[in-house]
């Protein structure tokens, strides 16, 4: 971690809204939730790192880390925590605030960009669109990266898929997909800045 | 029984060969499966990644649908879709909670029904009826029984067997005359929805789950989840390839070997549509 000069810290809390059964203050540091993750080494933060933040009021470190986004949200953490707080859906609530705030970490582009594409995808269809969802998001990616190759990332999949009857060209779609739309627009977070 | 079926996106898609080997497994055991009307994808992990009321609002508009056809019981096969339904039954316990969000998905959610996986619809039937419905013990598989994430855990949200050390899988198994293997990674992560989105982390976990099971002496995998058998299966090569080894280890759905124990064919079950098939 860079030291800052004092007078030049970048504001470190931003708002993260966390659902009533999620107390922060009850943990006590024991680290069982880092101990089982099994993706803390790739991690910038460890679980319990990012729950010692919230603690201490310094939000935006853990909302612009990439550690909430390599979380995949196994629940492991969450069901040994002996202090029940609920870290996986600390790591929830501070994605959702990480993208109200535009602080999605980059170096996490992947995931950000496939969550991103796969909610769009069932606003559209009401149903998970396979074909659609892989394309927009490899469109995603070659947008905000320049990688041509990634177009093609896992293409020779797409034959042996088609051979065992797995690939739908044309997928199904919800029949009221206006009750979709205006279910997504009733729980809209974007105005929530 | 009167059961309400929600497939999820998974078996609609690519993960069909799932759905194919469930209908074929639970028509043999007079199981009916009647599809809820009109459902709607239940958000998965990114909606709970992304967007709170989201995640609740989606599945909960699955249950109301259910509810309103009048079933009783809903059968999810994918764990995830399951434990979303069921984090709507946990909050609409509050009166506040439920009143929003029927109105937020315009139905009427009661959340007063049973939600059931793949292993509790066994455990249903009866494993003494599976028992004497045995028309082939399966005396040569060893089996790693798999549960991943979500089959066990949230705990607190899916109350359904130990989510440490589970064993209801097995005991499905012992009923078919198959064996079963003690081993280490039952309960960790796969990876699930991130074979695309951070294939790294997939295949080191992969890798590590697939190898625990052979050093233990299984011969095969056992899973109920769309996305574990994705991990597993599909991505097996990925994982030779990255790791410079030969893994060959088949992975069943749960239902494939309670199919092929009553007397069903791979082909019936669709087994021959999975990656790794038997040598």
């Amino acid at each position: 971690m860079r030291n800052r000069a004092p007078g030049q810290e970048t504001p470190a809390s931003v708002r993260v809204r966390f659902p009533d059964h999620i107390h922060i203050v009850d943990c006590y540091q024991c680290g069982k939730c880092t101990a089982g993750c099994p993706v803390s080494q790739d991690m910038d933060l460890a679980p319990n790192q990012v729950i010692r933040l919230m603690q201490l009021g310094q939000s935006e470190k853990a909302v612009r880390s990439q550690a909430i986004w390599a979380c995949l949200g196994c629940q492991t953490c969450s069901a040994r925590c002996p202090k029940a707080v609920d870290c996986a859906g600390v790591m929830d609530a501070l994605r959702e605030a990480a993208l109200v705030h535009d602080m999605a970490s980059p170096a996490r582009l992947l995931v950000v960009s496939f969550q991103e594409a796969f909610l769009e995808n069932i606003r559209r269809n009401g149903r998970l669109n396979e074909m659609e969802l892989i394309g927009r998001f490899k469109a995603s990616v070659v947008f905000r990266t320049g990688r041509l190759s990634f177009l093609f990332k896992d293409a020779g999949l797409a034959p042996q898929l088609r051979k065992r009857k797995k690939l739908h060209l044309i997928s199904e779609k919800a029949r009221d997909r206006k009750i979709v739309e205006r279910i997504f627009a009733r729980c809209s977070n974007r105005s929530e800045r | 029984m009167n059961i309400g079926y929600y497939p999820g996106c998974a078996l609609h898609g690519s993960s069909n060969d799932y759905e194919q080997s469930l209908r074929a497994c639970l028509g043999a055991l007079d199981v009916q499966l009647k599809e809820i009307n009109d459902w709607i994808c239940c958000g998965a992990t990114a909606a709970h990644s992304l967007n709170h009321k989201l995640s609740l609002a989606l599945p909960a508009r699955n249950l109301a649908l259910a509810e309103r056809d009048g079933f009783k019981q809903v059968f999810a096969p994918c764990p995830l879709c399951s434990m979303q339904l069921l984090k709507v039954k946990k909050a609409v316990a509050d009166e506040k909670v439920r009143r929003e969000l029927s109105e937020t998905v315009e139905a009427d959610v009661r959340g007063d029904g049973q939600v059931l996986n793949l292993i509790q619809i066994f455990e249903n039937v009866g494993l003494d009826r599976l028992k004497s419905s045995v028309r082939t013990p399966l005396e040569s598989i060893n089996a790693a029984c798999y549960y991943g994430c979500l089959l066990t855990r949230p705990p607190d949200v899916v109350h359904f067997d130990d989510f440490e050390q589970p064993t209801s899988m097995e005991a499905v198994l012992a009923a078919l005359g198959a064996k079963t293997v003690e081993w280490n990674y039952k309960t960790e992560c796969c990876g699930a929805g991130m074979t695309m989105a951070n294939e790294d982390a997939v295949l080191d976990l992969a890798h590590k789950i697939l190898g625990n099971a052979a050093e233990h002496g299984a011969n095969c995998v056992v899973v109920a989840c769309p996305m574990c058998h994705v991990n597993l299966d599909m991505k097996q090569a990925a994982v030779e390839r990255r790791y410079g080894k030969k893994l060959g280890m088949v992975v069943y759905y749960l239902s494939d070997l309670v199919g092929l124990a009553l007397g069903l064919s791979s082909e019936q079950l669709g087994i021959g549509r999975h990656f790794v098939t038997k040598a």
